[in-house]
């Protein structure tokens, strides 16, 4: 059983049923997915969490819908990671990393798309449509053929060959669209209206798809102990996942789940060549400004961002900022996690972690802060990004001769062959006694 | 001059169901007043007290945002096809 009470928007406050209905018929606001908070925190307690499943589901008191059997891949639970040697380079304090590159397609979409599909079974449709930047198309691909639904999937043509393939290979319609992804998206606004008995997960249920993001907020906070972080930093493209994430924390403490009420600040992070919601912030203003991308954080190139302004809203009043980092930041900030922590991000995640980096170095993210930046998607995604940036240290034939000639280059390792030279004779006289 | 406007489903109550109408008009604006005069109640849906698009509503000139080209002020040709779509989608 759900607590769902209906759904009412945003602007105006209208309310509606809680239907495929996604925004105000009055004012075209987005509307909002409300709760019995009341009923929910007499139902809901750490141990009830802590006996769920070890996903998204756990936390099924908090979302949208209730089903015994949801469309279901294992989204979320993802490893939450404290990151002591990426703190070090950056010069903060307690810093975690909550790894979502470990979902099932390898993005926090599994989250949105899990929630969103088992809704729309239940509202009976059959059909799961969506545009996206790519990794909506993957995870609304492989949880339609999970749920034995169709799909039809439509993403901008210039997308990354891996995002494509994963999309296409679950056996759906994939329709690739000659233009950006705000040409996409406008396109399947339209269809919305002219197929209405297809379920576009971020369209038409779009209210639920929203609220799967809520559980990066609940994990991370049951995973430190049933606390709240102090900041975290978020990547922007539509602004839902940051907006959500502070939906998230507010609603654990207002049901009673935290100790303490929550007091988090919240940062977003864009690319220079997408960046409507930073670009604002830094010029004070509540205006949005529509931009045509241009940047390889692909899946944050929302030029004309649906939540922009509740996201700015939701920065300025936690007292978070807003930055963008270029391209070359972006992958310097992809090979820096990797270097330091061994996760291995897309560019979404570097601009997460250049964006990190920029705001510790402007002492608006403190090293007295515990800090949680959020790493959504996987570097397998989006490989193209670092072509002619990383590659072999060197190419030998098989010969001990030229091993050693390559390696006589790298002079990281003279310290390491000391010591295993050490441990080399060591060895020898342990063995000497033993046969002796 | 001919334009012709689609309209999304939450605003076709007013076209009684129609999702397309076509109205006379020189700019986006002009073409937008035309159908709130034919189906009268889309005014004080598209538009805010100021009289500007609403934050939430997206009007398209064939492929291309208004507010990329120069907003109700924007030119129309006889033939050309107005998009009104709502803007919360997508991400």
């Amino acid at each position: 059983m759900d607590f769902v009470t209906g759904l009412r928007c945003r602007e105006c406050g209208r309310a509606y049923p809680a239907e495929a209905l996604h925004v105000c018929d009055y004012c075209f606001g987005p509307l909002e997915v409300t709760y019995d908070y009341e009923r929910i925190a007499a139902s809901v307690t750490r141990e009830r969490i802590a006996a769920g499943p070890r996903t998204i589901w756990r936390y099924a008191d908090l979302l949208p819908v209730a089903d015994a059997a949801p469309v279901d891949l294992g989204a979320g639970f993802t490893p939450l990671v404290r990151a002591d040697r990426l703190a070090a380079e950056l010069g903060l304090g307690e810093l975690w990393i909550k790894d979502d590159t470990a979902n099932p397609t390898g993005s926090f979409k599994d989250r949105v798309v899990s929630v969103a599909l088992t809704k729309a079974r239940q509202l009976g449709f059959k059909v799961a449509a969506c545009a996206s930047t790519g990794n909506l198309a993957n995870s609304v691909a492989a949880h339609a053929a999970r749920a034995g639904m169709e799909s039809v999937v439509l993403i901008p043509s210039d997308l990354e060959q891996a995002k494509i393939t994963m999309t296409t290979v679950y056996g759906g319609r994939v329709i690739a669209v000659d233009g950006t992804y705000d040409d996409v998206n406008r396109l399947c606004a339209e269809l919305t209206s002219e197929r209405p008995s297809w379920a576009f997960v971020n369209v038409n249920v779009r209210t639920y798809y929203a609220e799967g993001s809520k559980t990066l907020a609940f994990e991370v906070a049951e995973q430190l102990g049933w606390q709240a972080p102090d900041h975290v930093v978020v990547p922007i493209g539509s602004g839902s996942q940051l907006t959500k994430i502070a939906k998230g924390f507010e609603e654990l403490g207002r049901v009673g789940l935290l100790d303490e009420p929550p007091s988090v600040r919240i940062s977003g992070a864009q690319s220079v060549g997408c960046a409507p919601v930073a670009t604002a912030f830094a010029e004070g203003t509540d205006a949005i400004r529509p931009v045509k991308p241009s940047t390889i954080a692909k899946s944050l190139a929302i030029g004309n961002p649906a939540d922009g302004w509740y996201a700015l809203d939701v920065i300025r009043k936690s007292g978070g900022s807003c930055a963008a980092v270029t391209d070359d930041e972006v992958i310097d900030g992809i090979r820096l996690l990797a270097r330091t922590e061994g996760i291995f991000a897309e560019t979404a995640g570097g601009v997460t972690i250049a964006t990190l980096a920029k705001l510790a170095a402007q002492g608006v993210i403190r090293s007295d802060e515990r800090v949680v930046a959020m790493v959504t998607g996987h570097g397998l995604k989006t490989v193209e990004a670092l072509s002619g940036t990383v590659g072999p240290s060197a190419t030998i034939p098989p010969t001990l001769d030229a091993f050693d000639q390559a390696f006589s280059q790298f002079d990281e390792f003279d310290e390491f062959d000391a010591t295993s030279a050490q441990l080399t004779s060591d060895d020898s006289d342990q063995e000497t006694r033993s046969i002796s | 001059m001919s334009i012709s406007i689609r309209v999304p489903t939450q605003l076709r109550t007013l076209t009684g169901g129609a999702g397309e109408v076509s109205v006379d008009g020189s700019t986006v604006g002009e073409a937008l007043k035309a159908l709130d005069a034919a189906h009268p109640g889309f005014a004080g849906r598209l538009f805010d007290d100021a009289g500007q698009l609403r934050r939430f509503v997206n009007v398209f000139l064939t492929d291309e945002d208004v507010r990329f080209l120069d907003g109700l002020n924007t030119p129309v040709a006889d033939g050309e096809t107005l998009s009104i779509v709502p803007a919360v989608a997508g991400g």
